[in-house]
């Protein structure tokens, strides 16, 4: 019933910032509505305080010295001289964590500083803190490390057979699934290799915090932490304190599409406050930026499809090679999405994947969203491409004939209980009208690819029309207990949201907001920041906050509601779900009694605590069976390249996208969430490329890491929304900004493949790949 | 820091402060200070000496000042005057760069991207090098860029020496994205029918623009100056691989004699020059 009035208010223009509304009823509210963010006029006038920006009176500055080795053996490390250095106030390496010596999100394999070995290029050795950030970066020059060199391990390839690069060796995980006859072969096989890049999440925000000591000896720790708890989790174990006497308190966050925070950036800020006793303050540089945090993993596949004479799918054998980098961080996750959605959305009877997430001396790989799910996704469409050429089909048709839908089992053996509706979505987008030729515009308008002021000429411009078709989980997998607990004050008509869901941009407090409202009748709603004093919420990514921490907040705001209408109830003489809430009344299902939520509240305060916990998961058995995962969201891309064949420039025009949303809940944003989902995909497909050669990273900013600029980002039109709500989700909405950064990048591999026929078995597309050499 | 108001101005303040760092835009050199790598002793600023700001005509050439901003030369009336520079200008970076960097800057960074050198190097451009007591004496751009000649204690670039050729000109680049970027390749190519002669030069793909001076006398042969100037297309197609392979040669033979292959991202440069020398004088004579 809301579907209508979601899609109405999506049409109108969301101009609240602009106007001061002028009565409750003229505001969007509730769920639904395009609600904006209450931080988008500070964020756009660039008043919006970000980690950055912290200061405290007397604080000192740190610095890091980082290996310029990706393999070393540390002979030793003298501090002398940095610590003699005037202005030094502490130096600390290794030597000085009094706590747990190492750390990690998944596995605890990383040392907070190196000691004996340094595994890849930037890990941290010592840090100091100084007077002056320019004394602290050069005191952390000035620390003197011997190394002994040795051969870095940079191809995941040769880490099964290298000496171990880690006391828990050089394996990280390896899930043979098997799934079906491992006998069943199809009329037609055809076979790729294919490799994915390493993109960076590229925040726009360089990491940034400040730790200032306590006087009971604590510390608190202020950054822009997307998983506040357990930050403070790990850094309390390090600094050998308990997890009270560590805050994680969390400022503005400027960008976040992964595990934003490098612990090894954290950790020594810490350290260094409760050494000095002093205030100390470090904002990385890019360079330490791209050397700290983690990146996707660069993945090698190979894979081998069988099909029958018409196209269905019999079999699909791969074998996924996904490079962990020196830390094993979040890789088993990874491993398990690209294992598990190695098929695609694709109802497939047999399936034999073998995925293994090794350790090199690469830098680390992590937590970048569409994890694993991505790098499949690139080639099993690139697969379903080179099966359509092979049969003939159109490669539209040849997908539409194989779509998995609700009911179909996926090759882990979990049966697709959720609207599983990829059929309608990629309908949709084969469907919707292609963008005109731009021989039918004027040429001025016609951006070639290379830009405005590039070399393109039309006459060598080809186009060409590409489909993806993605999948990904929300939540965590594989038995994660994926909880969040929320509190929701009532006082004086206005409602306050204690949650330690962080706000990172994705639009969490606007929800929470919007929650609220619905569910209260309250139009004043204020989201309190967020800190460990609160109960975990958990963190930030797989779409989980809208699932779980929603979920907590409805609960928790229906608690005061019946807290609310309970004595008002008994005053009527009815029960309370008569009563309903609507813009700051109450009023009875017949209409006869009314009052005010203020008169009811009688200058009471309300407050209610509740949690969401969704339906447990399994871990994936030795074959890659069980059931991991909480629900599954799809997307349909269909992507429309130019490619200048002579130079190889791709310039993309446009991305229509259909995506299985559940429910709208913010039109606006959902729209900007899918839109910067996509354009992330694209910068994966074209430009984004971390190179690491022989374990250096090369180029660690932004003009040698292109990012998608305004004129790369091509036009996105979100074709279909399918509104079919999941019954187990709160309020049947689905995570939204994922899957379209798994899906985008293999639609445009696949438009650039049809304009060049060329087979395009690589990310980010190199433009010697897309040449057509007559 | 100090804001001289002229050019001599300038040279005093450097010539009494040899630790000085003179600096214009900034758009490289605060970057190299912001990121540390950089402290200068003191900075002389050269916004404020309005007299390179703009440019004059001097029997037949430009004098352009040193400080014109790239988004000043990427204006139709600069356009008309020099349209390879102008061209280079409006592809040099992003909006907020354009209207910072300037052209000296652009030849005193030298970098091998810089978008600006090329054309100067087949505008064959003569720098204006004011020095100590008023001194003026020229250098051919192409001597600074190639280290033949470098410049002294307390000199600053004053102009760059142009010559007005009333013919058609082309740059073009070819860079990673379709947003602003760095250039992988670039080709600048004039006509100069005074002379009769197409003079070319590519960007980027070495530490300094490089001339193939063989291929321009060879295809300046074939053009009918007098007529149409139009040459057959495989002409065009054969002077891309004719500057291509002057810029990026084939490698010798190895050790043992047998012939080396260049590697395929190297292959695939030399195709981009040679599909930009192409387009460019196809463009140049169409």
């Amino acid at each position: 019933m809301s579907n209508d009035a979601a899609a109405a208010t999506a049409t109108t223009p969301t101009s609240t910032t602009a106007k001061p509304a002028a009565s409750p009823e003229a505001s969007p509210h509730g769920l639904g509505a395009s609600l904006a963010s209450t931080h988008a006029p500070a964020k756009t006038e660039g008043t919006f305080p970000y980690a950055a920006d912290l200061w405290a009176e007397g604080l000192l500055w740190a610095g890091i010295l980082r290996s310029p080795h990706p393999h070393a053996r540390i002979v030793s490390i003298d501090t002398t001289h940095a610590r003699e250095m005037p202005g030094v106030r502490a130096v600390v390496t290794h030597e000085d964590v009094p706590g747990a010596a190492v750390h990690g999100r998944g596995s605890a394999d990383r040392p907070v500083f190196a000691s004996e070995v340094v595994r890849h290029h930037g890990e941290p050795i010592a840090a100091v803190a100084a007077d002056h950030p320019d004394t602290a970066r050069m005191a952390a020059a000035a620390v003197i490390v011997e190394y002994e060199v040795l051969d870095p391990v940079t191809d995941p390839e040769k880490a099964f057979e290298a000496e171990p690069l880690h006391p828990d060796g050089n394996l990280i995980r390896h899930i043979p699934l098997r799934h079906g006859d491992p006998e069943a072969t199809g009329e037609i096989v055809v076979d790729g290799l294919y490799r994915i890049g390493r993109q960076d999440p590229a925040p726009i925000g360089a990491e940034a915090g400040l730790a200032v000591p306590r006087p009971d000896g604590g510390v608190e720790l202020y950054v822009a932490s997307t998983d506040p708890h357990a930050d403070r989790d790990t850094a309390a174990a390090v600094y050998g304190l308990e997890p009270d006497r560590v805050k994680v308190v969390v400022t503005g966050v400027p960008g976040a599409t992964a595990d934003r925070e490098d612990p090894g950036f954290q950790l020594p800020l810490g350290l260094l406050a409760l050494k000095t006793g002093c205030p100390v303050k470090l904002t990385a540089t890019r360079e330490e930026s791209f050397l700290g945090h983690a990146h996707r993993h660069p993945t090698l596949l190979r894979y081998r499809h069988h099909a029958d004479a018409e196209g269905r799918l019999v079999k699909v054998e791969a074998q996924i090679l996904l490079d962990a980098g020196a830390y094993a961080d979040t890789s088993s996750q990874a491993l398990a999405a690209a294992v598990s959605f190695a098929c695609g959305p694709y109802a497939v009877p047999n399936a034999f994947i073998e995925g293994w997430a090794v350790r090199t001396n690469n830098p680390p790989s992590g937590h970048v969203r569409g994890e694993g799910a991505m790098q499949v996704c690139a080639a099993y469409e690139a697969q379903m491409d080179k099966l359509a050429k092979k049969l003939g089909i159109d490669p539209a048709e040849l997908r539409l004939r194989n779509v998995m839908g609700t009911g179909d089992v996926l090759p882990t053996g979990q049966t697709v209980t959720c609207p599983a509706p990829v059929a309608e979505l990629l309908t949709a987008v084969r469907d919707s009208p292609l963008p005109p030729l731009p021989k039918d515009s004027p040429e001025d308008d016609w951006v070639l690819p290379g830009g405005p002021e590039g070399a393109g000429e039309p006459g060598a411009v080809r186009r060409g029309v590409g489909y993806g078709v993605g999948m990904m989980h929300m939540l965590g997998a594989e038995g994660a207990d994926e909880v969040s607990t929320a509190t929701v004050r009532v006082q004086d008509g206005v409602a306050t949201v204690l949650c330690a869901a962080v706000e990172t941009g994705q639009g969490f407090s606007t929800l929470a907001r919007q929650i609220v409202q619905e569910t209260l009748g309250i139009d004043e709603v204020h989201v309190a920041s967020v800190d460990t004093d609160q109960p975990p919420a958990g963190p930030g990514c797989r779409g989980r906050h809208t699932w779980v921490s929603g979920g907590a907040v409805e609960r928790a705001a229906k608690m005061v509601r019946t807290q609310l209408l309970q004595p008002l109830a008994h005053k009527f003489g009815m029960s309370a779900e008569l009563l309903q809430i609507t813009d700051g009344k109450i009023t009875s299902y017949d209409g006869v009694l009314s009052t005010t939520v203020t008169e009811a509240m009688d200058g009471k305060e309300l407050w209610a605590t509740a949690q969401c916990r969704p339906h447990p998961t399994e871990p994936l058995d030795d074959t890659g069976q069980g059931d991991a995962f909480v629900g599954l969201a799809f997307c349909a891309i269909r992507a429309v390249v130019d490619v200048d064949i002579e130079l190889g420039s791709v310039r993309v025009v446009e991305l229509a996208v259909a995506q299985d949303v559940g429910r709208v809940l913010n039109p606006a944003q959902l729209r900007t969430r899918i839109e910067a989902g996509v354009t992330q995909g694209v910068g994966a497909a074209l430009t984004e490329n971390l190179r690491t050669p022989r374990g250096l990273v090369r180029h660690p900013d932004l003009t040698g890491y292109a990012l998608p600029t305004a004129l790369d980002a091509p036009d996105i039109r979100i074709v279909k929304l399918v509104e079919e709500r999941d019954v187990v989700a709160p309020f049947g909405a689905k995570s939204v900004s994922a899957v379209p950064v798994v899906t985008s990048p293999a639609a445009v591999a696949s438009a650039v493949r049809a304009a060049t026929g060329r087979p395009v078995n690589r990310l980010p597309i190199r433009p010697q790949a897309a040449v057509v050499t007559s | 820091m100090t804001l001289p108001g002229s050019l001599d101005e300038a040279v005093a303040a450097l010539t009494a402060m040899p630790a000085a760092v003179p600096v214009a835009g900034g758009t490289d050199l605060m970057a190299a200070v912001n990121s540390g790598l950089l402290r200068p002793a003191a900075l002389v600023g050269l916004g404020r000496i309005s007299e390179i700001r703009g440019w004059q005509y001097q029997d037949g050439h430009a004098l352009l000042g040193a400080g014109l901003t790239h988004a000043r030369m990427g204006r139709p009336d600069f356009a008309a005057l020099i349209p390879a520079l102008a061209a280079a200008a409006r592809a040099a970076g992003p909006p907020q760069i354009r209207n910072a960097g300037t052209l000296g800057g652009n030849i005193a960074t030298a970098a091998p991207t810089g978008d600006a050198l090329p054309v100067l190097a087949a505008l064959e451009a003569t720098l204006i090098i004011a020095g100590p007591d008023g001194a003026r004496r020229e250098l051919p751009v192409s001597h600074l860029l190639a280290g033949m000649e470098m410049l002294r204690a307390g000199e600053l670039i004053g102009y760059v020496r142009v010559p007005l050729l009333h013919a058609p000109q082309v740059f073009l680049k070819a860079t990673g994205r379709t947003g602003p970027g760095r250039a992988t390749a670039s080709v600048a190519l004039v006509l100069d029918p005074a002379r009769r002669g197409v003079r070319c030069a590519v960007g980027a793909v070495a530490p300094m623009p490089l001339r193939p001076l063989e291929a321009e006398q060879w295809v300046a042969s074939l053009i009918d100056w007098d007529g149409e100037r139009a040459v057959v297309p495989e002409a065009l197609t054969a002077f891309g691989e004719y500057v291509a392979a002057a810029c990026i040669p084939d490698p010798g033979p190895a050790e043992d004699g047998s012939p080396q292959q260049l590697p395929p991202a190297v292959l695939h440069l030399r195709r981009t020059v040679a599909v930009l020398a192409r387009r460019a004088l196809g463009r140049a004579l169409s």
